[in-house]
């Protein structure tokens, strides 16, 4: 468990290890990873029980990143935490490394499922608390989605089954940051009232800035105390959070910076990490 | 002559006919008995895909999901990653013709035990039409990497492959019929992923006879016909069609020097096209296929629509001829 304050520094960190990373890769996303980066260092530093060392173990929460496409940010949060050596980040999408453009369960530990294709994890994370729950068992099951993956219709089929089967030990985030590949997400396809679906579901639903680490840890506190229904927090976020040039610009969505855009990028993020130490 | 671990009384009038769905469901019950990590999901269809015992013994590990097949395969797949063994049932034209993707990704690639059952497969639907009619489902699953398929000729067969797959940590698709059909093997007869039967063999034989599925017990009345024209043949249960037994059907190839293959499916992508793509590589030899060539199918009883498709004995034997003449020339 770490304070407010080193949190905010580890978020940093992470953002300038995307940033390293998707420079080096020559390709990837950079928005939706700079932007729940607060999100990934409170879960993996704060929020999850679990444990590098020994990955599977059986009673750890779970966390399932539903939207792989954010999958560097995921890389260097598993790697932070202990789960692979910082140096082989910069494998990453290259031929040959366990760091898969989209993450792939087989290659490396840590990783709860293979994702990419959108619209199919909050349904795998189902599918565990389910079980678990019925087994009496007492972790939590976790599972960051994107707002524009909700425009599949599997991940409806599975917030109406989280509701039916009341599981209290699920909670999702929703990276609600309103862009995705082609535009704003309110023009490819309208999602709001996000909340007010979510209550017509059933389900206990909350929404946040994704970016004040008080109110990320303090929703998932209030998901721990609500045992008949799934959670979901909204996360309000800025997509590429950090990096003036790429924030609320959906051309970041799937874009990674060349050279002179990662300097620009990692000159502006030494600044905020040294705002926030 | 007809293998001795076989229902010797298959070509009888009264033979008993029991469909392959239900041979599933009370395999399911008793493999459940035995192994507690087996779940059962269902997509609204637990009746007609005969889970439903399954479902009133052992309610607490049963699950409903409603009308939506990309969820079942999709929670089937979490909870195979927290270490059950799900079968995930509902009919073959909607798992795994509508949610291909998601048993691509988060089973086959994930690589999780889930067992996909597909049950009211091919024309033998019968009136529900072409839509419930899936032709296609052979060649979507066994393109998969990880991915076993397993098509039952009958209800022992069906019963068989629920053990076989249950304890089996690789995903697994389960192809099954609606239909009443022969019961045509025993519980003595083997059931192996990657194995075939041979179930019907004569000295001198000119081809072999490689079905899948129900159509065995037509590949059968063939071959028995075609001897008492003075033509022998060998016939092949196929029922593992992915892995294929690669070696026994080269084998085939090498002894009879001509094949026919045979299903109730398309006939390019399932099991004529796994045969041929594998002697093609090995042994090339002339091969005919009996299946559906390139049409959907329509409303009918199974066995008008049998006879207006050619999946019957006598278009088996039709294609025999025509395969003895080309191996002629």
């Amino acid at each position: 468990m770490k304070d407010n304050a080193k949190l905010k520094e580890i978020a940093c960190d992470l953002r300038k290890e995307v940033i390293k990373m998707l420079e080096s890769a020559g390709s990837g996303h950079a928005a939706g990873s700079l932007g729940m980066a607060d999100i990934f260092a409170c879960l993996y530093f704060s929020i999850l029980h679990h444990d590098p060392e020994n990955p599977h173990w059986e009673d750890r929460d779970r966390l399932l990143l539903s939207n792989g496409h954010i999958a560097p940010l995921l890389y260097a949060a598993l790697s932070y935490a202990g789960y692979f050596p910082q140096e082989k980040l910069k494998s990453l999408r290259k031929f040959g490394s366990f760091l898969q453009g989209h993450p792939e369960r087989e290659r490396l530990r840590g990783v709860e499922i293979t994702s990419g294709p959108l619209g199919s994890g909050l349904a795998q994370a189902c599918g565990i608390a389910a079980v678990a729950k019925r087994e009496g068992r007492r972790f939590r099951v976790f599972c960051v989605t994107s707002d524009g993956e909700h425009q599949e219709g599997n991940h409806w089929e599975a917030v109406l089954f989280a509701a039916k089967y009341k599981l209290g030990n699920l909670t999702a985030f929703v990276d609600s940051n309103n862009i995705q590949i082609s535009g704003k997400t309110s023009d490819v396809m309208p999602l709001e009232p996000l909340l007010g679906k979510y209550q017509a579901f059933s389900w206990n639903a909350l929404v946040i800035d994704g970016h004040d680490i008080s109110q990320i840890l303090n929703s998932v506190k209030q998901a721990r105390l609500v045992y008949d229904k799934p959670t979901v927090i909204i996360a309000k976020t800025t997509p590429g959070k950090g990096v003036s040039f790429m924030e609320d610009n959906y051309l970041w969505h799937g874009k990674a910076p060349n050279k002179n855009e990662a300097k620009a990028a990692l000159r502006e993020l030494e600044e905020v990490c040294r705002d926030v130490k | 002559m007809l293998n001795n671990t076989l229902n010797q009384n298959l070509f009888k009038k009264n033979v008993e006919l029991k469909a392959t769905r239900d041979g599933f469901g009370e395999g399911l019950v008793i493999e459940a008995e035995k192994n507690e990590s087996i779940v059962v999901l269902s997509a609204d269809l637990e009746e007609s895909t005969r889970v439903l015992s399954f479902a009133q013994k052992f309610p607490e590990r049963f699950w409903e999901v409603g009308v939506a097949e990309q969820a079942l395969v999709t929670i089937a797949s979490g909870m195979a990653n927290y270490g059950k063994i799900p079968f995930a049932t509902s009919f073959a034209a909607f798992s795994p013709g509508r949610n291909w993707e998601q048993i691509r990704t988060t089973i086959a690639l994930n690589n999780v035990p889930v067992k996909i059952v597909g049950s009211h497969s091919g024309i033998d639907v019968g009136e529900d039409g072409a839509t419930h009619q899936v032709l296609e489902d052979i060649a979507l699953m066994r393109t998969l990497p990880n991915m076993d398929v397993l098509v039952p000729c009958d209800y022992e067969e069906a019963k068989k492959a629920v053990g076989v797959a249950a304890k089996s940590l690789r995903p697994t698709y389960i192809r099954l019929t609606r239909s009443k059909s022969p019961v045509i093997t025993t519980p003595n007869t083997p059931f192996e992923t990657g194995k075939i039967n041979v179930v019907w063999e004569d000295t001198d034989s000119k081809a072999t006879l490689v079905a899948c599925g129900p159509l065995v017990y037509e590949a059968l009345v063939a071959a028995q016909k075609l001897k008492k024209d003075g033509i022998t043949v060998r016939v092949v249960a196929c029922h593992s069609v992915s892995p294929l037994d690669e070696q026994a059907l080269i084998h085939e190839a090498k002894i009879s020097g001509a094949m026919v293959t045979i299903e109730d499916h398309q006939v390019s992508g399932g099991l004529g096209g796994a045969v041929a793509e594998l002697l093609v590589r090995n042994l090339p030899i002339p091969i005919e296929f009996v299946g559906v060539y390139g049409r959907f199918g329509q409303s009918g009883n199974s066995s008008e629509l049998k006879k207006e498709y050619g999946l019957n004995a006598d278009e088996i034997i039709r294609r025999t001829k025509m395969v003895l003449a080309r191996r002629m020339q």
